[in-house]
């Protein structure tokens, strides 16, 4: 089984990218599940089911997205293994633009939109620097310029990745994406020992464990104070 | 230079050396705090671990992202690309899987190729193959070449090289910007040489295919239709990187299409123009036609159709006279 981690900031549309693509890659005749992360409510998996992928979905409710991510991702894949999946995707959306739930030997997606702002890229951090594959998206709705400037905008910051371009309504650019997602030679068993490509941030500070008061006296553990 | 050696150089040495790092090190926040003379191995060995984890940072990634900028950047600048001269498109399959029924196609610089079909017959795949420069690996099994030859992957999957540049009614400026700011963040996007000389032919032309005209300040947010296509244009002709443009419809209002298309194929651009209008479908040297994802026929723009167009055009005028004369107030026919 191949497996795929794509994420990016809520309503980028990765979604629509990825049904797009595994379109293609169905009709090619590969198996496709997925898993969507989200943090308080999705409906995309009525999406994938829709579209007549197996899909599972986790909410990580009071955690911390991420951490609910990686303490997850094993059992899925594990599933997806049992299920006989040739591809198995993992959707999880990056809601503090700090974390990045890529894990190191497997192909790491980023879906970016063009409508973000031109100083998004510098402000998303590891789930762009160290995607291996980045996806930019409502490309027809901008001008020509203004996707240019975006795409060296993100370029600067992850200059290793390769950049495309794909209309998430049309699917332009989704058959070309799909070809990059699934490789028949690659084969993963566990994802026991892998290592993620980035720490997730430190915080265990007194509000992580449910404080909900405010005030010097009410604040323990990893607290830091704005700089004025 | 190795990973090894950049990391004996500061920030500023590094500056100086490859001027186009100033982005590359926009995009790296921590950098910006520390001191530019000092070397980057020094710097790096003052970030302990806690600011690494606040920069979400990662020293062996930073100095292999830092390599690999330079050394694509020092790709891009230094070799003089060679331009794209004809696009060729080789035969694949329709839809059902029938065999396209030409030799082959060609797109040179300096033409322009008009693409007509009902919606949903193809014209984006079309598109797309070109796009990827497919060979044999799309569901058409088309094949492209540039300048006749199979061309590289780079094409494919780099950032700053793409293929086809598109405008489309649909597209809008969304950035909160000035003119001049816009075409400044562009043209420094593109590493282009003297910018100012540059975005000011931008601003000329598209004030001379916009019926009304707008300043250097104007926002562009803040453009009418028939400006904002103007600027569009204008900017892809004269800025985009990309040597072939796709156009998707120009509506008639406020912009002077013919000079707009000029423009085009006056930069040595490849045009495609999906449209139905018969001014442009005629402007055209050629035409496709698209059936059920496959090329259908390849139409020469005929003599008599280029007659025609003198007629269509006329009659066109006869309109935006009208047109004008009404924004002028006047009464256009007397009880």
């Amino acid at each position: 089984m191949n497996l795929v981690t794509i994420s990016g900031p809520p309503s980028s549309g990765k979604t629509a990218v990825i049904l797009k693509a595994a379109e293609s890659l169905m009709k090619r005749g590969v198996k496709i599940g997925a898993v969507k992360f989200d943090c308080l409510h999705t409906d995309d998996d009525l999406a994938y089911e829709k579209a007549g992928i197996p899909v599972k979905k986790g909410l990580s409710g009071s955690l911390c997205p991420d951490h609910y991510f990686v303490s997850n991702i094993e059992a899925v894949t594990d599933w997806g293994i049992k299920e006989n999946f040739d591809l198995l995707i993992s959707e999880s959306a990056g809601l503090c633009n700090r974390c990045s739930p890529y894990i190191k030997e497997i192909k790491a997606v980023c879906v970016i939109d063009n409508l973000s702002g031109i100083n998004t890229p510098k402000k998303i951090g590891p789930m762009l620097r160290m995607a291996d594959i980045i996806v930019i998206t409502k490309g027809d709705i901008v001008s020509q310029a203004e996707r240019e400037v975006f795409a060296a905008g993100v370029y600067a910051v992850n200059p290793s990745a390769i950049i495309m371009h794909i209309n998430g309504l049309t699917g332009q650019g989704a058959f070309e994406f799909s070809t990059l997602l699934y490789d028949e030679n690659t084969q993963i068993d566990t994802l026991k020992g892998k290592k993620l490509r980035f720490s997730m941030p430190s915080a265990l500070c007194s509000y992580c464990l449910g404080e909900t008061r405010i005030g010097e006296s009410y604040q323990m553990g990893n607290v830091r104070k704005i700089n004025l | 230079m190795s990973q090894q050696e950049l990391l004996q150089y500061s920030p500023q040495q590094l500056l100086k050396i490859y001027p186009f790092l100033e982005s590359f090190f926009a995009g790296q926040n921590w950098i910006l705090k520390q001191n530019h003379q000092q070397k980057l191995i020094e710097l790096l060995d003052q970030l302990d671990e806690e600011q690494q984890e606040d920069h979400a940072f990662d020293k062996a990634d930073f100095i292999e992202q830092l390599h690999d900028f330079i050394s694509q950047m020092e790709a891009f600048v230094g070799q003089k690309e060679k331009s794209v001269e004809t696009l060729t498109v080789l035969p694949g399959n329709d839809k059902s899987g029938n065999p396209e029924n030409f030799e082959q196609l060609i797109f040179k610089t300096k033409t322009i190729t008009s693409i007509v079909g009902p919606t949903g017959s193809g014209k984006s795949r079309l598109l797309a193959d070109i796009e990827w420069v497919a060979q044999a690996d799309t569901p058409t099994l088309r094949k492209v070449l540039i300048n006749n030859e199979k061309p590289d992957n780079s094409w494919r999957f780099s950032g700053n090289k793409k293929l086809v540049a598109q405008l489309s009614q649909n597209m809008n400026f969304v950035m909160d910007l000035s003119v001049q700011e816009f075409l400044e963040l562009h043209a420094k996007s593109r590493m282009a040489a003297n910018a100012d000389v540059l975005i000011k032919r931008i601003i000329d032309a598209a004030n001379e295919l916009a019926g009304e005209k707008f300043l250097p300040e104007t926002p562009i947010t803040s453009l009418s239709g028939g400006q904002s296509r103007a600027l569009m244009i204008a900017d892809t002709a004269l800025l985009s990187q990309s040597p072939v443009v796709l156009i998707d419809e120009i509506e008639n209002a406020g912009i002077d299409r013919k000079k707009a298309l000029k423009i085009l194929t006056g930069e040595d651009k490849i045009v495609l123009m999906a449209t139905h209008d018969p001014i442009l479908a005629l402007m055209a040297d050629q035409r496709i036609v698209i059936k059920n994802g496959g090329i259908h026929k390849i139409i020469q723009t005929t003599e008599g159709e280029k007659a025609m167009l003198k007629q269509l055009e006329m009659a066109d005028q006869k309109l935006q006279n009208l047109r004008a004369r009404l924004r002028g107030g006047e009464v256009l026919a007397e009880a």
